[in-house]
């Protein structure tokens, strides 16, 4: 499902934020990608609604780079 | 300390009767209305069928697509109209200047497309959320804060929402905080976009837009007809202009408001009074200098009625040597923004020596009695006119002119 997971995130930052997706990797930030924290807030946004789960606004806050995001959509969705 | 002189060194217009400053003055001279038929999909569904609407707006040439994405299509008007001012006033802001210099941004509704897209999502198709950025988008001071941020200016940046009378209020707000030494320049105007389908429905159901086209103090008047757009102004002090060698095109000098404390939505002919004879005293005007008056002017029966018996009063005989006409009959009432169109109209026609006509006139109404400069603009020189805002809930907005000769 992680796998899943990246390779959704990748197509969509690639297709909205205009990123290559070769640039992408698991262990890329947010920060290296050019992405603030509104840009962060609208992907995962758009992962809970695509994978229709939530994930606390707690943990949303401290999701600073691409795995984080995958962890948390992941675990989000057991 | 002595109040300061203010002047005007830019304009930017985005408009149904002109996407610049030079073209919405063109329409303005030739009397060329951009009233017709607005573009949606529900149109089928509203009662009235036509409205000054801007056609195939796109704002990708001059934001970036990322800044964009942050702002509601209100706030794309008001960013594009205020980069044409900025340029057309030849002005940067820097680390010098940033904190002297206001961005003061009128609107009724603010961000009203974002917000029905919101209301879309939830209530039909019944999605669980909403747009992250649905709050900045949606904000009435989305517009100021993204002209802000586009520009760096670090001073005093608000919105107004004072309905039809927002940008006056805007304007004026801007032209005191110069005026009284708060700010050295400042980004004027206002910005609405009200063709949204529960928007719309809202005016249909309060039976003031006219089914044809707006024919302000035309007796076969039928009402309003909606606009949208933003128009900005660049404010400056006239020793900041001069110090930079700006390109002056008029003096603001003078601001009036007052409330009707009366009705909601039917105006006080008294209020209206008061705030033309405050904006004329606070410009040490006397009224037997103005004119023109660039009118409130909606085309509805009430108010074009009131506005010219409020007029006579305030001016005496000497309304019949002035002229006034609504530019509402060519860019339509573009709402919180639609004085930021007129103040640019009347600005325009002090400089140019052109009175502005009323389009659509049709039929002598007794009751408007005046000259209304009908169906064709009027070329005459004159040193000061003012410009009328009269809007819901009782709330009146008059700014004065004068005409720069240097």
């Amino acid at each position: 499902m992680s796998e899943a997971v990246f390779e959704k995130m990748a197509t969509l930052l690639s297709s909205k934020k205009g990123i290559n997706k070769e640039l992408i990797s698991i262990d890329s930030s947010f920060e290296e990608l050019g992405l603030d924290s509104l840009d962060s807030i609208e992907l995962i946004a758009d992962l809970e609604e695509e994978f229709s789960v939530n994930i606390p606004n707690t943990e949303l806050q401290g999701i600073k780079t691409i795995r984080q995001a995958v962890d948390g959509l992941s675990k989000a969705m057991q | 300390m002595q109040n300061r002189r203010v002047v005007v060194t830019g304009t930017g217009i985005v408009s149904a009767i002109g996407m610049n400053s030079a073209d919405f003055w063109n329409s303005i001279v030739e009397c060329r209305p951009g009233i017709g038929p607005y573009d949606s999909s529900f149109a089928d569904q509203i009662r009235f069928k036509n409205g000054a609407d801007i056609k195939n707006f796109d704002a990708s040439n001059i934001i970036s697509k990322d800044d964009r994405d942050l702002m509601d299509r209100f706030t794309q008007l008001a960013v594009v109209a205020a980069k044409e001012a900025v340029a057309h006033a030849g002005i940067s802001f820097n680390e010098d200047n940033a904190y002297q210099t206001a961005v003061v941004c009128g609107t009724s509704i603010g961000g009203v497309h974002t917000q029905e897209q919101s209301y879309f999502d939830l209530y039909r198709e019944n999605k669980t959320r909403v747009h992250p950025l649905s709050i900045p988008k949606t904000m009435p001071n989305g517009a100021a804060s993204n002209i802000s941020m586009q520009m760096g200016i670090k001073g005093p940046v608000y919105a107004i929402s004072t309905a039809c009378a927002s940008s006056n209020h805007a304007i004026g707000n801007a032209f005191w905080l110069i005026r009284n030494g708060v700010c050295d320049q400042a980004i004027c105007g206002g910005s609405e976009t009200p063709f949204t389908y529960t928007f719309l429905k809202a005016w249909e159901a309060i039976r003031v837009v006219a089914p044809d086209t707006c024919r302000p103090f035309s007796k076969n008047r039928q009402g309003m007809i909606l606009g949208e757009g933003s128009g900005m102004l660049v404010l400056e002090s006239l020793d900041a202009a001069k110090k930079r060698g700006a390109n002056i095109l008029g003096e603001i000098v003078g601001f009036g408001m007052t409330s009707d404390a009366s009705h909601i939505t039917k105006p006080d002919q008294k209020g209206a009074e008061q705030a033309m004879m405050m904006a004329m005293k606070d410009g040490s005007v006397n009224a037997s200098q103005i004119g023109y008056i660039n009118a409130h002017g909606t085309g509805t029966l009430v108010n074009d009625t009131m506005e010219v018996a409020a007029v006579k009063n305030v001016f005496g005989d000497h309304a019949n040597h002035l002229s006034i006409s609504s530019t509402k009959s060519l860019h339509g009432h573009a709402l919180g923004a639609t004085s930021s169109f007129e103040a640019i109209a009347t600005i325009m026609a002090l400089k140019n020596g052109i009175l502005p006509p009323t389009a659509n006139f049709q039929e002598k109404d007794e009751t408007c009695d005046i000259d209304i400069i009908p169906n064709a603009s009027k070329e005459k020189n004159i040193q000061y006119a003012i410009s009328n805002a009269f809007a819901f809930g009782g709330l009146n907005a008059v700014l004065a002119f004068k005409k720069w000769e240097g």
